[in-house]
């Protein structure tokens, strides 16, 4: 096998990247200044629960952005996307003006371009590592938002090509859960002409992509395209089975399962175990993103409810607290406020959506952590009392470890708390899969070349294995997993 | 999809459905309950499963009306499809043979003791049960209670029916007769409070099985959230049923009305 660096080079020295290349010089590239994004207004989009906050780029201000790349003959950017994505060549062809070949390319490596375009934490990935950022201390070439503009434009064009799927093989396999783990698992399955069945236990295909992250973010329409693309693919989904409990493992086997993928998440809501935090009106992350995302509580003609709050207290730094803080704005909250125990510096949000989520007049109340809730007379939440911290040094993760300023204590007046702090692997699975090996966070254990489990035909990957991690991470993980998974059956079943 | 093959009143108030769902059917356990959603913008509610035929591939759900979601499920008929349905969720009963067991049902609570009650007398064990009802009307499933008891004890609120009073009364007669190895309490959450205090008092071990609030019924957002013995626990996947005796009665009480208005307001529409 050619390494991908060789592989990189030869299509460096293409023809038509080379002629991109010469057309023009390298220090009119570093003079064009980064493309910004057309946002919704804040005061207009906190009005709507699916109004999408970024709105995409024009053609023009695709080939332009691409115009910035250098097509290195050294793409370190590549080194900090976690399935290498070939991001010279997608972005040169954004350049070139061939729009649905720089899809094409995306699709070699990503599953779901158009998802990870729009919720990869670029600024720590591809993005961190292009030239630009590295060496000369500039504004990276924008890969997420060419990697969603290739991505959007595909599927605008109604031209979206569905990939070519071998013949079928006979071979029967399952993916449990329908997160990004599992859908990339199965578009690869699939193509290799397994027969692959994917089974989620709630009552929509898409995993956190649905029941997690806002449409404000990420449109339930586009999830909704990649699974039409899957289905057309010949993937079967069967929604409503929890595995486990609707069919045991050995249940599936005598139905003809031969190997199985487990993406089953990271879905228990972590909470702090402090007094109150059982009142009405302090949730977790899940059941508030739940209620709207999954449930459509926010729409009158829903049955389910949802508790609006006035003045929201949203617990934790990371994408979910930032989601469920401008949920609430966009429910009507007067006044919603992120507390974080660390600073701002520390948050593993996105980048962006901090910065969104300041635009749209979030309160931050950093280094402070809730202590207690308090009710009021009817026992719902009144108020949180806060421990105000400074930082200390830094622990094992290399962050600056916050703790508490003795005495500086807080009270704020709430009618709602929501709590953002992290959540645990899914213990459903293991507990009912004798001889699998955990780790002591209760997450799979696995090859991490190979995603193969203790047990020989079970691979898993996503946040069941990495404990909360990201849409591509997981989706990298489904696609080696089928790789593996193929190797494993191919000697089997005499494929 | 599920298709309802049979619908049958049981009272003003409750209805009997029998449902497609051959999977289920096979895999279920008493104590199970399962979680359905009638509409596209219906919202989950959780149901115990109180009996399934194997042959047929049905299971037998036990609904009171009780507002706008249950009466979107009681306004179904034979023939109609539940938009999505999905279990077997929660532990099932832990069934064993102790001896002698006092089993206590109020109001629509009859129905989830019912298949627990069937197993516990399979299992070899006496099974004493008092059923409780407002009214003689609201009273359900007592003929089928009665082949699965060795004695049947019926109260009512308002003595149209049996013997007027509260459930604890005719249990509490049964204690102080003969000796009870263990109890199980299913009802509005106020009788089971009233329930665990009654047998904490006597020392016998009680099981009571929660109606918390849920949403998706697979341990992912904590609505169900229960304190049991100073810890707290999701009722779907670390119950329905709990030592009863370690339950934070009022506090469970005071979130089941977390949605009140929402609710209200649901029922007007
Ligand atoms: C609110 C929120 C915002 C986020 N924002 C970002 C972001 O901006 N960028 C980013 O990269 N990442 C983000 N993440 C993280 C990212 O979404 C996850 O890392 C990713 O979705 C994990 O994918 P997965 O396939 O492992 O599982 P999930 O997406 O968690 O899907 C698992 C699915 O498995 C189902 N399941 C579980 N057990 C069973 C069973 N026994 N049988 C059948 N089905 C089962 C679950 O119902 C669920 O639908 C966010 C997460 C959340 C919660
Ligand atoms: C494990 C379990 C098993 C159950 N088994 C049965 C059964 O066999 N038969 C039966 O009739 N009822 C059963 N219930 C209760 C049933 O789920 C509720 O009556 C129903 O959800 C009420 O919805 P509603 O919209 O009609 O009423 P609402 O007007 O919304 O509420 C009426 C009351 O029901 C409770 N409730 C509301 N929403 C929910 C929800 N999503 N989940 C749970 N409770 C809720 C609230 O305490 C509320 O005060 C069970 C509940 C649980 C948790
Ligand atoms: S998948 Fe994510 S990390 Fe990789 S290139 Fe695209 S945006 Fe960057
Ligand atoms: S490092 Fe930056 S400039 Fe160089 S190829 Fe990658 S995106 Fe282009
Ligand atoms: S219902 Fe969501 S965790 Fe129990």
């Amino acid at each position: 096998m050619t390494d991908y660096s060789e592989i990189l080079k030869q299509e460096r020295n293409a023809a038509w990247r080379a002629e991109l290349r010469n057309a023009v010089p390298n220090k009119d590239r570093i003079n064009i200044e980064r493309v910004h994004m057309t946002e919704a207004e804040p005061h207009e989009r906190i009005k709507s629960q699916t109004c999408e906050v970024n709105k995409g780029l024009t053609p023009d201000q695709a080939r332009r952005e691409a115009s910035r790349c250098m097509d290195c003959v050294n793409p370190t950017c590549i080194e900090g996307c976690p399935v290498s994505i070939n991001i010279p060549k997608f972005v040169k062809y954004i350049e070139a003006g061939h729009f649905l070949d720089a899809a094409a390319t995306l699709k070699e490596f990503s599953a779901l371009p158009a998802v990870c375009g729009r919720v990869c934490p670029q600024e720590k990935q591809c993005e961190a590592k292009c030239f630009y950022t590295q060496k000369m201390k500039k504004d990276p070439v924008a890969i997420g938002y060419l990697e969603r503009f290739a991505a959007d434009y595909e599927r605008e064009s109604g031209k979206i090509q569905v990939p070519k799927v071998e013949k079928r093989n006979g071979v029967k396999v399952a993916a449990i859960g329908s997160g990004p783990a599992s859908l990339s698992f199965a578009g690869d399955m699939i193509k290799f002409g397994y027969d692959v069945t994917v089974f989620e236990a709630l009552h929509e295909i898409g995993g956190v992509l649905k029941y997690g992250i806002p449409e404000f973010r990420l449109p339930n329409s586009i999830v909704d395209v990649e699974l039409d693309n899957l289905r057309q693919m010949g993937v079967n989904f069967e929604k409503n089975f929890v595995v486990g409990r609707t069919a045991s493992f050995e249940d599936l086997k005598e139905l003809g399962y031969k190997a199985f993928f487990i993406g089953s998440g990271a879905g228990l809501p972590n909470f702090m175990n402090i007094p109150g935090e059982n009142l009405n009106g302090v949730m977790s992350s899940n059941e508030y993103l739940t209620r709207v995302n999954l449930m459509y509580a926010n729409q009158s003609d829903s049955d389910t409810p949802v508790l609006r709050g006035k003045c929201v207290a949203v617990v934790g730094g990371g994408n979910t607290a930032m989601d469920a803080v401008r949920t609430s704005k966009r429910l009507g909250a007067e006044r919603s406020i992120i507390i974080y125990r660390r600073s701002r510096d520390e948050m593993p949000a996105r980048l962006e959506e901090i910065k969104h989520a300041e635009e749209e007049s979030i309160e931050f109340m950093n280094l402070a952590n809730p202590i207690e809730y308090l009710p009021n007379a009817e026992g719902r939440v009144a108020k949180v009392r806060l421990q105000r911290m400074k930082l200390g040094e830094p622990d094992a993760s290399g962050r600056r470890k916050p703790v508490p300023i003795e005495g500086d204590i807080v009270e704020i007046d709430i009618d709602l708390a929501i709590v953002a702090i992290g959540v645990s692997p899914n213990p459903l699975i293991p507990a009912c899969l004798a001889g699998l090996k955990m780790s002591k966070w209760g997450t799979i254990e696995v090859n991490e070349q190979t995603m193969q489990s203790s047990i020989p035909e079970v691979f898993a990957g996503g946040d069941i294995v990495r404990g909360g991690a990201t849409v591509i991470l997981a989706m990298g993980d489904g696609r080696r997993a089928a790789a593996s998974m193929h190797d494993y059956l191919k000697n089997r079943h005499n494929l | 999809m599920n298709k309802i093959v049979e619908k049958q009143r049981l009272s003003e108030l409750v209805f009997k459905f029998v449902v497609e769902a051959p999977m289920i059917a096979k895999s279920r356990k008493p104590g199970n309950f399962v979680i359905l959603r009638v509409g596209t913008k219906g919202e989950r509610i959780p149901l115990t499963i109180v009996d399934s035929d194997l042959e047929k591939g049905t299971i037998t759900l036990i609904v009171q009306n009780v507002g706008a979601s249950s009466g979107k499920l009681c306004a179904l008929e034979a023939g109609d499809c539940i938009t999505d349905l999905v279990g077997p969720l929660g532990k099932a009963t832990h069934i064993h043979k102790p001896g002698t067991i006092l089993a206590m049902g109020g109001g629509v609570g009859i129905a989830p003791l019912y298949p627990i009650v069937e197993a516990f007398k399979k299992a070899g064990n006496r099974v004493i049960t008092v059923l409780a009802a407002r009214n003689k009307d609201l009273l359900i499933l007592e003929k089928e209670m009665r082949e699965y008891s060795d004695e049947v004890i019926i109260m009512t609120d308002d003595g149209s029916y049996g013997r007027k009073g509260l459930i604890t009364d005719g249990a509490e007669e049964v204690i102080k007769r003969e000796k009870v190895d263990e109890c199980i309490a299913i009802g509005p959450a106020i009788m089971m409070k009233f329930a665990a205090l009654l047998t904490k008092k006597y020392n016998i071990p009680t099981q009571v099985s929660l109606n918390t609030i849920m949403v998706d019924g697979t341990g992912m957002c904590g609505a169900c959230r229960v304190t049991v013995n100073g810890e707290t626990k999701f009722t779907c996947v670390d119950g329905p049923e709990f030592n009863a005796h370690q339950i934070d009665f009022d506090e469970m009480l005071q979130r089941l009305r977390a949605y009140k208005n929402e609710e209200d307001q649901a029922r007007k529409k």
